[in-house]
């Protein structure tokens, strides 16, 4: 072997080696001298290793939207609309019906006498979006059916809809980095979101299920000065409708005054039920802002402002105008929270009433500012870790990763001697540039990553002691060191690129069909032996070599 | 230097029968207690499952003062928590671990409706059972800081039944992949028979350490999972060790039979096989040891994988490979002869270490 060639193995260890140290240590700045101190130095590793939530404590939610129930009521609303555009338009539509079940969306509006299919498709598609909607129409009826492949692209915009609000959400909130992302299958509509140093999600998790939507719909009443029409029981409400709820209709509970300390709690107050308009005159989606306001400044006296976009304004302005001394229901989640007669001409601006306590109202305000969820939430997956359980878990793997490296290290001097110092060095260094690939990946260390570690490690020892005993077989046999060093090295590499290699690509399908944990178990696994494959190999016989430069005739090797 | 084991010459494919009957013995009795125990009524299952793959909760919580077991368990039973198992936690003395099944009641609406349910209120539940011993921490604040708290809940594991069946299905996927990945591949490097005997040792390994699962009912949590994952890799890195020292020697002694081949091998990679293995036993001890509670099924997992995956090696994977090439050359094993074809396709298959210069022993 020339000295070339050493002497370039040997730049290659050191940049890399060096490069090592200054991802696992450095600081990502210009360095003080406070970085070369031990606290300098355990700061900086802190900072720059990435670590899971198992470790540093928070939360982990996956939580799956309900995409079903939008699409179902997409269709019903669609289906509303229609009819509505079509009886507006005083076209001869008869009713209109609805199938949302399985995977069949379609709307179909029934046509009466002399109906022109073509025009009343014409004149709904108007009104109603039904832009993703294929069309078909028979003499008596116009029926719009969502294709299967449209179905997965609204389903898609319902989850990123659904991240962003929840994100809206979680910021305004103050969680301080977290992830959120989609999780799972393409079809599962699961949202992974992780918290970190969050250890009690109940009120987050309160905050992106709360289902806020706010409406302002016509109550059927006689005007101000006669009270507003209220019912004692939903029954009766519906015997004023004639025993049945007409689809322009809704029947709707009312509770005047509400939340006052815990918004969960069942609460003894009668409650009334109203009967109101429907569809709604604005909706939460024509919300500008929305803030907790109190008159009196007591705790548990906040009322909710709100104020509405120019389109919104414009209707609820036009709406006011014709409506003067009618009742308007303040709706927020089905539920009537407050009756006012209209007095003028509203634009923009209205309140939800009630006595909600401070922080009520605040989640309240910030969950109107973010907008509906386009559907419900169930949560599927939840934990947490607090912080001491984390520290506790880091603890317990270190403490067993150090008893049995030092333990590795004792055995490996001991009955390997000099040779033992090699593979020491070769331990170290893989341990070193395990951690600066994680870092230079941006991967995060679990708990399993620490095991994957581990194993990555007895891997490594395996390497050493292959190579250490063939070279100890040819040297029995009578082989020059040279030539020992060298067969050693060569025959035991076709085992060790064999054995990591199966192991690899057992560990990239673990990655590629694995979940969190399992996936993080795999990176620092194949990492680690990637990173073998220089340090047991490459930079071993490079020690090698420059003892044989050295001392060319050598007749013994301590091993 | 010094070495263990300096030469030894054991007939391993010799003892073959009884190293594979001591096999059958144990995964009998892991048969028989699965099957038992899934039998017995009113008894436990075959496994027992962790919440990750059956769904459920389980609270690690930290008290001041920690009430004993049975007050724990008559708050939960108060507050209508049913069968909650209750563990004290090995290396922490102020914590306890409380699990408890899928909340019954609300199954009526399909399993949907019991997810939501399951992993929204078990903590809340818990929570609101434990508030009869004082007060919780408030959120982010530690529980010696909080001067009016008895205890806090440091951990929560909550998975509704979809996300369970989500994860033992990925779980169990991603195993079977792994294992054709393998299989492929050494049939790739090596040969069909030797892919075989790997891959039945992989799953004699699994199997083996599933039956001490199932007889001692350790829980099979998602880690669990992770530490079959690492016993497959091992086993296969141990078994590929031998093989490949067998398909050095098959191109070294083309007059040797295959059954004294294997023996040989087996003998000569044997030191590396103590010093490897025991290393990685000794590790694992330590893992057993000082890991903790959160890694103690991956570590028991661990423990009794490593063992089984050195035995499976010489006792299983090497008889089932030659055994195999053995019934493809229509002969007996004991008097298999070099020139069947199989030997042939392994001596081509290594050709580049046999322009090595040989080792003679």
């Amino acid at each position: 072997m020339n000295n070339n060639s050493l002497w370039i193995r040997t730049v290659i260890i050191l940049a890399i080696t060096l490069l090592g140290i200054y991802l696992v240590f450095g600081p990502r700045r210009t360095p003080t001298a406070a970085d070369f101190t031990w606290n300098g130095i355990k700061s900086n590793l802190a900072e720059n290793i990435n670590l899971g939530l198992d470790l540093k404590g928070g939360s982990h939610l996956v939580m799956r939207v309900k995409t079903d129930e939008y699409l179902k009521v997409l269709t019903e609303n669609n289906a509303q609309a229609a009819l509505t555009a079509a009886q507006e338009a005083q076209l001869p539509v008869t009713g209109s019906s609805v199938q949302a079940a399985g995977s069949n969306y379609s709307v179909t509006l029934n046509l009466g006498e002399g109906a022109q299919p073509a025009a009343v498709a014409e004149e709904v598609k108007k009104k109603v979006d039904f832009v993703n909607w294929t069309e078909s129409s028979t003499a008596n009826s116009v029926t719009w059916t969502l294709p299967s492949t449209n179905q997965t692209l609204l389903k898609n915009q319902a989850v990123e809809q659904a991240i962003k609000i929840i994100e809206s959400r979680i910021n305004a909130f103050g969680v301080k980095e977290p992830t959120l992302q989609r999780h799972g299958s393409e079809s599962s509509g699961q949202i992974l979101l992780q918290m970190p140093g969050v250890d009690d999600p109940e009120r987050v998790k309160k905050l992106i299920g709360d289902d806020a939507q706010l409406s302002l719909m016509k109550v059927v009443s006689a005007p101000n000065p006669s009270p507003a029409q209220t019912f004692p029981s939903e029954e009766a409400a519906r015997q004023s409708l004639g025993g049945a709820v007409p689809s322009n209709r809704r029947i709707l509970a009312y509770r005047e005054r509400e939340d006052t300390a815990t918004p969960t709690s069942p609460q003894d107050r009668p409650t009334q039920f109203v009967v109101v308009e429907y569809p709604s005159v604005v909706d939460g989606s024509e919300l500008r802002d929305a803030s907790a306001v109190s008159r009196t400044g007591n705790e548990g006296d906040y009322q909710i402002a709100f104020s509405l976009k120019p389109s919104g304004a414009a209707k609820f302005g036009d709406w006011t105008s014709k409506n003067i001394n009618n009742y308007m229901a303040v709706v927020l989640n089905d539920e009537v929270k407050s009756i006012a007669f209209i007095r003028s001409r509203i634009d923009d601006q209205g309140e939800i009433s009630g006595t909600f306590t401070k922080s009520v109202a605040d989640d309240l305000a910030l969950t109107l500012r973010s907008g509906a969820l386009p559907a419900k939430l169930e949560y599927q997956e939840e934990r947490t870790v607090g912080p001491s359980l984390g520290a506790d878990s880091i603890e317990a793997g270190i403490t067993a990763s150090l008893a049995g490296l030092i333990f590795i290290v004792l055995f490996m001097l001991i009955y390997y001697r000099g040779s033992g110092i090699n593979a020491v060095i070769a331990l170290i260094l893989n341990m070193l540039l395990t951690l600066a690939a994680l870092i230079v990946f941006d991967s995060t260390l679990t708990l399993p990553g620490i095991a994957g570690f581990i194993l990555g490690i007895g891997m490594a020892v395996d390497s050493n002691v292959l190579i250490f005993e063939r070279m100890r077989e040819e040297l029995k046999a009578g082989q020059s060191v040279a030539k020992a060093v060298q067969v050693g090295f060569d025959k035991a590499f076709v085992t060790i690129i064999d054995s990591h290699v199966t192991t690899i690509l057992s560990a990239v399908i673990l990655y590629l069909y694995g979940s969190g944990p399992i996936r993080g178990f795999a990176v620092t696994l194949i990492l680690g032996l990637l990173i073998n494959l220089f340090s047991a190999v490459f930079v071993s016989r490079t020690i090698y070599m420059w003892i044989l430069s050295r001392n060319p005739g050598m007749q013994k090797i301590s091993i | 230097m010094f070495e263990i084991l300096p030469n030894i010459n054991i007939d391993w494919m010799g003892i073959r029968k009884p190293l594979i009957a001591i096999s059958i013995v144990v995964l009998m009795a892991g048969l028989i207690s699965a099957i038992g125990r899934q039998l017995t009524p009113g008894g436990t299952d075959a496994f027992n499952l962790g919440v990750d793959f059956q769904g459920g909760t389980v609270i690690t919580a930290k008290f001041k003062q920690k009430p004993s077991v049975e007050d724990i368990r008559a708050a939960l039973n108060n507050s209508g928590i049913k069968d909650p198992i209750i563990q004290d936690s090995t290396d922490k003395t102020d914590e306890v671990l409380i699990k408890i099944p899928l909340i019954e009641g609300t199954d009526v609406g399909g399993s949907t409706g019991q997810a939501v349910n399951q992993v929204s209120v078990g903590r809340e539940s818990v929570k609101a059972a434990l508030n009869a011993f004082g007060a919780e921490a408030a959120p982010e604040v530690s529980l010696p800081d909080d001067p009016n708290a008895a205890y806090k809940i440091v951990g929560t594991d909550s998975v509704g039944p979809v996300a369970g069946a989500q994860l033992r299905n990925q779980a169990v996927i991603a195993t079977l992949l792994g294992m054709i990945g393998i299989l492929l591949f050494i049939a790739f490097r090596y040969d069909w028979t030797y892919a075989a005997g790997a891959v039945v040792a992989v799953f004699h390994d699994v199997l083996i350490t599933l039956a001490f699962f199932s007889i001692f009912q350790w829980e099979v949590s998602l880690t669990v999972m992770a530490a079959f994952l690492t016993l497959v890799g091992f086993s296969v890195n141990d078994s590929i060790v031998i093989f490949d020292r067998i398909r050095e020697n098959l191109t070294l002694h083309r007059d040797r039979p295959i059954y004294q081949l294997t023996n040989d091998s087996i003998n000569q990679t044997m030191s590396r096989t103590i010093v490897t293995n025991g290393l990685v036993f000794l590790s694992v001890l330590a893992l057993v040891l000082f890991g903790g509670e959160v890694l103690r099924g991956f570590s028991l997992a661990l423990f009794v994988g490593s063992i089984a995956g050195t035995y499976s090696t010489i006792a299983i994977a090497s008889p089932i490979a030659i055994w195999w090439q053995s019934k493809i050359g229509e002969t007996k094993m004991k008097e298999a002869p070099l020139s069947q074809p199989s030997g042939e396709k392994l001596a081509s298959a290594s050709r580049r270490s046999v322009t090595r210069r040989p080792v003679t022993r």
